[in-house]
């Protein structure tokens, strides 16, 4: 159990008994350590993950038959996947790097080969499509990358083009060599934005000078040797990739916004080409006012050149599908599509079809498809899309056509929304799945109490306030009546459901979640997890489950903007709803919006909001609440001015009344200013303290407060002999931690200081030498942990901070910052970390007796449980008696990780972000939930269950024990009195 | 460290006192070490101004001057004037109502005397007025630099530091401030400690002993070979055939 080696800590439960009592080590040292590894049979069943890719960029399907299960994305997020298509599933899913480096240019298939091209034109990846193994990796020529395509010769596909800004390079499909690469003349000037190769011996390259000239340069397969190049006025063309497409026998087919016409010009034509010019107006076409018109066309096979028919989007649902006639210059309308939001082309054998989506109510949209070559709809292929009240509008529409038995065209599509939702549909209009995409990206969270089951919450309202003030005593006694006979319905109704699943086999038994049936567990332990992601799309999950309960895409958010989750109501308040409210600030303007929100159903709450003229700088949340249970939030704008909401009378009054004793801090991190206000009563603030950390010297990087959720038990640290250490619990403590501008590993440094927020005064001041970021870190009770990277040694590593009151408290009663005359006594230690972490977090508990871990995400994707306990700047270098007695743990200048502190065992969350923790009902239970690309719930248990019975706990022996006793005291007690009264005779 | 300022107040009652930070080896290793050698060593003021009026709108007025004295050993003293009639009367009429009591001082940097000593912004503290007047103009300030020797920050706290609206009735106890005036520079973190770690781990071994001389498998086991190769010759000589026959059965 304790073998660093182990990888994967499945334990069975026998040989955890077997390891403790053979090894007096590992006795020694679960004295030090609680053992966290998950037992075999615990697999899955407090836990759970989810997989997501990101916002699909392209996606293609296998191939063109009706069993082909597998589809292929290509993401934002520099992945690689295969879902299948039955289910939804990912079948395997190749995380690359993040940023520019690892993203994804294009994602061509063909056949079992997925060709991709990665880092702007950095590699050429050839993917195995059936195991999704890496057949070859070609590093490229630098060059930023312009477009790509399949090349055949003799009518099958060997190569491919890459087109770079100054260079084109063809590559063997089988093994990713190259074939030849050739500079491309004048790349200075013109800008080479296309290649196209419609099987011919010929590969052609078009560019273009805006508003000048169009060049085609036509290269030989075999050697690159320029065949033919052609200059072609084009005055009004400024850019090949947004308004040309190549259609029929290579015809390039243009469309010009300004003078409202299409131009064709045969690429291949021997004698010097000229574009000509069809103006919309001839076919009796408009453009929508302001509308830039989009072409889409369709080649089925690199083998042969495209098809003459195309798609002409004239406006925002406007599509045409038109024909270019043989003679490769006059054009034919085929059919005229509006309203039409979105079309595709599908190609299965020899067939190629147009779907087209249309609107159709207020709640679905219709896909059709239609014959290309005729523009006839075909029969029974309708299919329709349901739209969410709440969700994006649709954006993309992939479609999978395939061969039925009868010849006729079958087909499935996939839809990606605005709020990069994926569904997939089947004929004739069936939603087989749905992924939530936006997950992939969560930017904050909460977890949200359940509310009390209907009949829980009937007793609570009868003993409500205001219901007793209202009513008499007879109306009284009769409600008390009424909620008695629904207790005993709900009990009967309990027990008819119990005694009608005992008959079925426990299989089909299925607790779907559903959010009616949704109510708090006898411990609280089943929550609901309110996520933001950066699309703008708010879910709610069921933590036990996984499952989406609700979700709520907001529209016009901006991608930048920057999110914060406010709890203004728990559920504890009934009938009062809970109430959420998510701030929404724009990162250029400043500016914010307010979203209220109902957390349990996800419904937008019509309470009245706040008018935000100005940039919110700052928002606290106060322990004021008002007559309706909701805390107020102060929302400081950049005048120092301070709007309130809700913003009652009760409230304003309130905050009158308590205004000298509001206190808030604003950090402008670019002027290295921390400066602390006080609010007045007339919601004006004053400038109290400044405190300036000169930006030449260090910058600002992150500011921590404590939660405001957190609970402190124990209020000091008993030593070995027998005093008592008081903690600094400071509720006001911020900590700042700055890195310097200077970043030679000689000088850098890494500064933390701890400053009182209402005070402004700097309570602790440590400077980090030879160290640099990034910093992570977590300010709880009475420390402060972070890591940062040690620029001499090269290594990560772990700081702690622990304040001290000393051995008497200033005062006992209460704490406050304007009344703690002396410094905390500040004790630090440093350890080395063997990998470097992206997030961390530390557990959260009701009451905060249970002893504390930090949960560390790693970069491997594992969350690490690091017990605090490690982390403590009082252990010894020498062991004393009084630090064993302390059970401090000996210093080692290394920090242990143990394989067996993974808490999420080999279910890894590839680019953890972020860590929540959520105190349960149990106390020595803490809610896990850990989001990156993936989602991770976990509960965890820092100091073991203590406060719960065992599985195996024997109640039969236990009861058995009692009735034993209880009778032989009965009978002893009998015979007793025989023998007393026998005595008695005698 | 604390317990020194605090004798101090104890012990003295003159209006100016002296405090000298000594040992703050720290500050100086962040700094180039020419800087301390160009400067002259008669140090430099800034005034120390403060500010208490009854409506919260600061004015800030003199209260003293800090002298300032940077190089190698940062040293701070404070020269301040006794408070008039009138600003004891204002000052007990702000504790009356909860007024603040804001000092500030200007942005200096104590080592880079070249350039522009004097940046603009100040740095401001405040402690609530009814403490100071309870506290009898006991105050304890604190200026912090960073590592270069910026002043980032002011602090001020009185001892004692709570309101508990005992009336000040005596006016000689609010003449003049009896103030601890202390320097503090970041102290460095510490590094983990590896030499120490591994001194203890050879004492430690030391301790033990030395472990036993590394013998060969040979020199440890060979009785038990010896014994077992003995056994074996016997044991095929007294039965060859038997052994063979089985071997071919099976």
């Amino acid at each position: 159990m304790y073998r660093p080696s182990l990888v994967v800590t499945f334990t069975k439960k026998s040989s955890v008994k077997m390891a403790k009592l053979t090894s007096l080590f590992v006795i020694l040292l679960s004295f030090f350590c609680i053992s966290e590894a998950v037992f075999e049979d615990q697999v899955g069943k407090f836990d759970w993950r989810q997989q997501y890719v990101g916002k699909t960029l392209f996606a293609h399907f296998e191939s063109n038959t009706q069993s082909s299960k597998k589809m292929f994305v290509a993401t934002d997020k520099n992945i690689f996947a295969s879902f299948n298509s039955r289910t939804g599933d990912l079948l395997w899913r190749h995380v690359d790097k993040t940023g520019p480096e690892g993203s994804i240019d294009i994602l061509l298939l063909h056949g079992q080969d997925a060709l991709m091209v990665v880092g702007d034109g950095r590699l050429l990846r050839s993917w195995d499509t059936n195991i999704g193994g890496l057949n070859w990796e070609a590093v490229l020529d630098t060059g930023s990358f312009q477009a790509a395509c399949f090349v055949a010769i003799q009518d099958t596909v060997k190569l491919v083009a890459v087109l770079k800004k100054a260079a084109i390079s063809l590559h063997y499909l089988s093994n990713g060599h190259q074939k030849w690469v050739e500079n491309l003349p004048d790349s200075d000037a013109v800008q080479y934005q296309a290649v196209y190769s419609g099987g011919e011996e010929e590969v052609y390259v078009l560019g273009v000078v805006p508003n000048s000239h169009l060049t085609i340069i036509a290269y030989s397969l075999e050697d690159g040797e320029i065949i033919k190049q052609r200059s072609v006025e084009a005055s009004w063309l400024s850019s090949i990739e947004s308004s040309c497409v190549v259609v029929g026998q290579g015809v390039l087919m243009c469309v010009d916004p300004a003078t409202l016409a299409l131009y064709t010009l045969p690429i291949q034509a021997e004698e010097t080409p000229e574009f000509s010019q069809i103006l919309l107006q001839s076919l009796d076409l408009e453009v929508f006012p302001g509308f830039q018109p989009v072409l889409v066309s369709s080649q089925p096979h690199p083998a042969r050149s495209p098809l003459s028919e195309f798609f002409l989007q004239l406006g925002p649902d406007h599509h045409v599908l038109l024909q270019l006639n043989a003679d490769g210059y006059t054009i034919a309308p085929l059919r005229d599509f509006q309203p039409a939001f979105l079309v595709s082309f599908a190609t299965t054998g020899k067939k190629t079809v147009a779907a087209v989506m249309t609107p159709k109510n207020e709640t679905a949209c219709a896909i059709n498809l239609f014959s290309v070559d005729s523009g006839r709809r075909l029969l029974d292929t309708t299919v329709l899309f349901p739209l969410e009240p709440n969700g994006g509008k649709p954006h993309t529409l992939y479609v999978h056509a395939f061969l039925k038995k009868d010849d006729s065209v079958g087909y499935r599509v996939l839809v990606q929304t605005q709020d990069h939702a994926l569904t997939f549909i089947q004929q004739p209009g069936r939603v087989v799945w749905t992924r939530e995409e936006a997950l992939a990206d969560v930017v904050t969270m909460e977890m949200v109490d359940l509310p009390l089951t209907g009949t829980q919450a009937e007793l609570e309202g009868e003993f409500g306030k205001k219901a007793a003030i209202q009513d008499g005593l007879f109306p009284m006694v009769l409600k008390r009546l009424s909620s008695q006979v629904t207790l005993l319905q709900a009990w009967l109704a309990h027990l008819w459901k119990l005694f009608y699943e005992a008959r079925k086999p426990r299989s089909q038994v299925k607790n779907e979640v559903t959010i009616e049936t949704l109510s708090r567990d006898e411990f609280n332990l089943q929550k609901m997890m309110v996520m933001v992601t950066a699309s703008g799309k708010l879910f709610g999950i069921d933590s036990k489950s996984g499952s989406i309960l609700w979700k709520h895409y907001l529209e016009n958010v901006q991608p930048n903007a920057a999110f914060k989750l406010i709890v203004q109501r728990t559920t504890a308040h009934f009938p009062h709803p809970p109430q959420c409210t998510l701030l929404i600030k724009d990162k250029d303007t400043g500016l914010a919006t307010l979203h209220v929100f109902n957390p349990i159903f996800g419904r937008k709450s019509h309470i009245a909001l706040p008018a935000l003229p100005r940039p919110i700088l700052q928002s606290l949340l106060l322990p004021v609440i008002d007559q309706d249970y909701a805390k107020v939030l102060l929302l400081v704008d950049d005048q120092y001015k301070v709007t309130a909401f809700p913003s009652t009378k009760n409230v304003l009054q309130q905050l009158q009344e308590m205004a000298s004793s509001i206190f808030f801090y604003l950090i402008r991190s670019d002027q290295g200013n921390l400066s602390g206000f006080r609010l007045r009563k007339d919601l004006s603030t004053e400038r109290i303290w400044e405190v300036v950390l000169p930006t030449e010297v260090q910058k600002i990087v992150a500011v921590k407060g404590k939660r405001p959720n957190e609970h402190v038990h124990s209020q000091g640290r008993v030593m070995g002999d027998r005093s008592v250490l008081y903690k600094y619990l400071n509720p006001n403590l911020l900590a700042v931690v700055t890195e310097s501008t200077d970043t030679h590993p000689e000088r850098a440094f890494v500064g933390v200081f701890l400053v009182d927020g209402v005070t402004g005064r700097i309570i602790h001041e440590a400077v980090q030498r030879k160290a640099r970021g990034p910093v992570h870190f977590v300010h709880s009770e009475n420390w402060v942990v972070y890591e940062y990277w040690n620029t001499k040694s090269r290594r990560n590593e772990f700081s702690v901070l622990e304040l001290f009151e000393g051995t008497e408290l200033y005062n006992s009663t209460v704490f406050s910052s304007l009344d703690r005359p002396h410094l905390p006594q500040v004790l630090q230690q440093t350890y080395i970390f063997p990998s470097p972490i992206t997030t961390m977090e530390a557990t959260l508990t009701e009451k905060g007796i249970t002893s504390r871990h930090l949960l560390v995400g790693l970069p491997s994707g594992a969350i690490l449980s690091l017990p605090k306990m490690f982390l403590d700047p009082r252990r010894p270098e020498v062991v004393t008696e009084h630090s064993r007695e302390e059970n401090l743990i000996p210093y080692a200048p290394e920090m242990p990780i143990r394989t067996e502190w993974f808490i999420n065992y080999n279910q890894t969350v590839a680019r953890v972000k972020g860590i929540y923790t959520a105190p349960s009902g149990l106390e020595s239970t803490c809610l896990v939930v850990a989001y990156g690309l993936d989602i991770y719930q976990t509960r965890v248990y820092p100091s073991k269950q203590f406060d719960v019975l065992k599985d195996d706990y024997d109640y039969v022996l236990i009861s058995s024990v009692l009735f034993a006793l209880f009778f032989a005291t009965m009978i002893s007690k009998r015979l007793a009195q025989v023998k007393l009264l026998n005595r008695a005779w005698r | 460290m604390a317990s020194v300022p605090r004798s101090f107040l104890l012990l003295s009652i003159i209006p100016t006192i002296l405090i000298l930070c000594a040992d703050f080896a720290c500050c100086n290793t962040g700094r180039k070490t020419g800087d301390g050698l160009d400067t002259d060593f008669s140090g430099f003021s800034v005034p120390l101004e403060h500010s208490f009026e009854v409506d919260d709108v600061s004015r800030f007025r003199m209260r003293g001057a800090l002298q300032l004295r940077g190089g190698r050993e940062t040293s701070v003293s404070l020269s301040q004037s006794q408070l008039s009639e009138e600003d004891r009367k204002t000052l007990k009429e702000v504790a009356a109502v909860d007024g603040l009591y804001k000092i500030r001082v200007p942005r200096v940097s104590l080592t880079d005397r070249q350039t522009e000593r004097q940046m603009d912004g100040y740095l401001t503290a405040f402690v609530r007025a009814c403490s100071l007047v309870e506290s009898h103009l006991s105050d304890v300030i604190t200026l912090h630099t960073d590592v270069s020797g910026y002043l980032i920050g002011v602090s001020i706290v009185t001892i004692p530091g709570a309101c508990r609206g005992t009336e000040v009735e005596d006016e000689v106890d609010l003449e003049a401030f009896n103030t601890t005036l202390t320097i503090i520079a970041p102290t460095n973190a510490p590094q983990p400690e590896t030499a120490l770690f591994i001194e203890r781990m050879d004492i430690e071994h030391e301790k033990r002993g030395k472990p036993q001389e590394q013998k060969s498998f040979f020199a440890k086991y060979w009785y038990l070979i010896l014994g077992g190769a003995i056994f074996l010759m016997a044991s095929s000589s007294a039965q060859p055939s038997a052994g063979g026959a089985e071997e071919q059965q099976s």
